[in-house]
């Protein structure tokens, strides 16, 4: 637990809760920006040489996960007057009583992988296959459109962690894909929302329901 | 030389139909298909007539950047005795379809139409030389889906869109079983090439599982009984140079199919020839006795297809039975008289429903309860339409009978030998003679409703025959008889075609000896000579005493009315009685009871069974359990993304 690395990844796992656990819509977008920045720093501190594409990829997620996109929420949030509160299907707490099992087995499901020497001590893999669960919950649990594109963030977020264990082998191939793939499919998804709500005058989800056959 | 002039030949039949699509309707474009059709296909007919005449072998191999793929095509004897029909045909079809199928009353559909006709003939040509496996089905299903354009041509009707939906899942069926054969035959031959089998292998299960797939994947596209039920609908409603064509030449790709297939085994096992043998009796018998029930005049044809099919079928049949029992007269007579049926059968079944078309031109529909004495405005085509009949029921001088003959010839000598193999072909013999008799029954009930008595609706106006409507029957009609009276002409083709079909020995003496060949023409010969003097004996006494017109014997009716006459339905009520337990025939409406009745109405019909029976009832299952399992379908992301997770998890789990 004394490894730098291990400090953030416990943030990171912190702000898996705080985003199931707020009625509030701007915290989670707040906190899944600041896990962003968070893992932004990781590149830094997993790779042992600082070269220009380390920081490249450092600027470049913290520009993307940690300014742009939670930039572009907030403000989809001023434009379309909605209720600035979280619509779960599932409660707060039961959420949060998932997340820390998630977390929980998550942590029992590392220790059974076959790793790279190197990687066995870290939380890398734990807090990686934690934040892909809570991002899953996230996107199953919440009704708003927003919450959905935080969720998918959050997923993304936990993907990104894991592509940390491949950097040796493929060297920031994993995150350029990463990043962008995210932008392309937030950009996707504020595309649809501009339709649900130009359709719907809502962002509820539970309305789409109406589309199906 | 020949292989290029096919290939030019097919890229001229599908180049001819694209200037069309830009053009404006009219004159010119059609004039360019047409063009492109008639030229194509007589520079494929002089390619594959001098293979055919000759016997020799050319191939073709380029490169094609797809793994397991080659463009490997080869010409070869067995290849050439199906592209000969095909190419007359498709020339023939398409003059004839200008006209019938002009802008004038199709406009915005009959360049579509001229389009794929090309594209399909071109197809055709490619399978029928292709040796390649996934060359073979890319050319398959340019062929399956060009049908399909040209089935749906009428785009406004509702039943041609229904035929076409019909024959589109059945095509695609089929079309998967082909892919399952073909990689079954990689898997047993280790090549894409199609290569013959080791030996040894087709006794195996997996060799037992390769034939099951060829014989659904081609006996579909072939319309052998169960798998027909796509034919009739399509044909009834396609334009009636599409349905010659389709009937008479495109369904013989899956009989190719199978031969081609059969080719590659060195050592085909007894029962694939039993089975052939009893679907070719089913599909023969059951064909003809659906095409008797039928009002509709190109339904009642493409029935006739069915029974055709199950005639080429016996052949196959015999001819593999033949193999297996190392008698290879037995093989040379049933494949040949498989083969030359299919020559026949594209002649003679292209000229009846170019016939057919005109006729429904001229009545306006197709059922043949309210046509009647047509044979005063469409004298030419009542005569053409004649010699098909008489060609379809297998009756000698013409060439129907030729065929029908060697098929006969190699059961009956299998009737002879002793043992079990006598018992098959002994219950086969008389199915072909029964099938034969019902044939004439139908074309006597077809051509004397259509032609003969007096109208039954409205009273069909002159109309006049053009050549380019006349030309092409009369065409098909002397291919038919010179056939039929020298049938030793074509013997050594079809010898060749059936070696290719049955490597392995081959019998000592030749196909026109050991079926006599010769003989048959000179009886056809003396038949024709002594037909001709009947008539003309007739003739010189009509001379003698002028005839004159007067009421036929009326059975004491005082006033008989055109309503009266025998209609086609009431004259095959009896065979199709016969055959109720397997046609179902359907019936509506009151007897007649009282001395003055009050005005009641009958109809019947004889619905196809396999279709109403079975695939529909099966598909209604489909869709109910499909509606079931709209539980799962409740239009929430959230649960769409918790499908997708816990598939994943199944996934892992496997893994």
């Amino acid at each position: 637990m004394t490894h730098p690395v291990d400090i953030l990844l416990v943030v990171v796992i912190l702000l898996n809760f705080l985003v199931l656990g707020t009625p509030a819509l701007r915290m989670t977008i707040r906190a899944a920006a600041l896990q962003g920045a968070v893992l932004a720093v990781l590149p830094l501190l997993v790779h042992r040489g600082f070269g220009w594409r380390v920081a490249a990829i450092a600027i470049a997620t913290m520009g993307i996960k940690g300014i742009l996109i939670p930039g572009l929420l907030e403000k989809a949030m001023r434009d379309i007057h909605i209720r600035h509160e979280v619509e779960p299907y599932v409660g707060f707490v039961p959420s949060l009583f998932l997340c820390a099992v998630g977390t929980g087995l998550a942590i029992l499901f590392a220790g059974n992988l076959p790793l790279a020497p190197e990687h066995v001590g870290t939380l890398l893999v734990p807090a990686s296959l934690a934040t892909l669960l809570s991002g899953f919950l996230v996107l199953t649990t919440r009704r708003k459109a927003i919450s959905q594109v935080v969720g998918y963030l959050i997923l993304e977020n936990g993907i990104f962690i894991f592509g940390q264990l491949l950097i040796e082998a493929m060297p920031f191939l994993v995150e350029a894909g990463v990043l962008l793939d995210l932008f392309v499919g937030i950009f996707i998804m504020g595309i649809v929302i501009n339709h649900i709500r130009q359709e719907f005058s809502s962002l509820d989800t539970e309305l789409l329901s109406e589309l199906k056959d | 030389m020949s292989l290029p002039l096919v290939l030019g030949g097919a890229f001229l039949c599908v180049a001819g139909g694209v200037p069309g699509l830009f053009l404006p309707p009219g004159a010119a474009a059609r004039r360019i298909a047409t063009a492109g059709s008639v030229g194509g296909s007589l520079l494929g007919l002089a390619g594959a007539v001098s293979v055919a005449v000759t016997g020799r072998v050319e191939a073709l191999t380029r490169a094609w950047p797809l793994p397991g793929a080659a463009l490997h095509v080869e010409l070869d004897a067995l290849s050439a005795i199906f592209l000969v029909p095909l190419f007359l045909v498709s020339a023939l079809a398409a003059i004839s379809g200008a006209r019938s199928f002009g802008d004038d009353e199709h406009p915005s559909d009959a360049r579509r139409t001229r389009f794929f006709f090309g594209l399909m003939t071109g197809a055709i040509a490619v399978v029928l030389v292709a040796r390649n496996g996934l060359l073979f089905l890319a050319a398959w299903e340019v062929m399956a889906l060009s049908a399909f354009f040209l089935i749906t041509a009428d785009r406004q009707s509702r039943e041609s869109r229904d035929a076409g939906r019909l024959y589109l899942f059945s095509t695609h069926v089929a079309t998967l079983g082909l892919f399952g054969f073909f990689s079954q035959l990689r898997s047993l031959t280790g090549s894409t090439e199609l290569v013959p089998l080791p030996p040894g292998v087709a006794g195996t299960d997996a060799g037992t599982a390769l034939f099951a797939l060829a014989l659904f994947g081609f006996g579909f596209k072939a319309g052998i009984l169960p798998l027909h039920f796509w034919l009739p609908p399509a044909h009834a409603a396609a334009p009636a140079h599409v349905s010659a064509l389709m009937s008479g030449v495109l369904i013989k790709t899956g009989i190719y199919g199978i031969l081609r297939f059969t080719s590659l085994v060195p050592d085909p096992p007894a029962a694939w020839g039993d089975v052939l043998l009893v679907l070719g009796v089913a599909s023969a018998v059951l064909g003809v006795a659906f095409a008797l029930g039928q009002h509709d005049l190109k339904r009642l044809l493409a029935w006739h297809s069915v029974e055709n099919i199950g005639i080429i079928v016996l052949g196959l049949g015999a001819g593999l039975a033949g193999r297996a029992a190392g008698r290879p007269d037995w093989a040379l007579l049933g494949f040949a008289g498989a083969l030359f049926h299919v020559v026949n059968h594209g002649l003679f079944k292209s000229l009846l429903f170019l016939g057919a078309g005109e006729v429904v031109h001229v009545a306006g529909t197709r059922d043949m309860d309210r046509m009647g004495g047509f044979g005063r405005v469409l004298p030419k085509t009542a005569f053409f339409f004649l010699a098909g009949a008489v060609a379809i029921s297998g009756l000698p001088p013409l060439n129907g009978f030729a065929s029908e003959w060697l098929v006969y010839l190699g059961l009956f000598d299998r009737a002879r030998a002793s043992g079990s193999d006598a018992l098959r072909a002994a219950f086969a013999a008389p199915a072909l003679a029964l099938t034969g008799a019902l044939a004439l029954a139908c074309f006597v009930k077809a051509h004397g409703s259509v032609f003969l008595g007096s109208p039954r609706g409205d009273p069909p106006h002159a109309h006049g025959e053009p050549a380019a409507h006349v030309a092409p029957m009369a065409i098909l009609a002397g291919a038919c008889a010179l056939l039929g009276l020298w049938p030793a002409g074509i013997a050594p083709a079809l010898a060749r075609a059936a070696a290719i079909a049955a490597p392995g020995p081959v019998p000592t003496v030749t196909l026109a000896e050991l079926a006599s060949l010769v003989t048959v023409g000179l009886s056809a010969l003396a038949l024709v000579l002594l037909l001709g003097v009947v008539a003309l004996f007739l003739r010189r006494k009509l001379a003698v005493a002028a005839p004159t017109a007067g009421p036929t014997w009326d059975c004491g009716y005082a006033r008989p009315t055109a309503r009266m006459q025998y209609t086609a339905s009431s004259f095959a009520r009896g065979p199709v009685g016969y055959f109720g337990w397997a046609l179902r025939p359907r019936a509506k409406g009151a007897p007649v009871t009282k001395l003055f009745p009050v005005s009641a109405s009958f109809e019947s019909h004889v619905p196809d069974t396999v279709l109403d029976r079975a695939i529909v009832p099966a598909f209604r299952a489909g869709a109910w359990a499909a509606r079931k399992g709209r539980i799962l379908q409740q239009g929430r992301i959230q649960l769409y993304l918790l499908y997708v997770v816990a598939t994943l998890v199944a996934l892992l789990f496997r893994v």
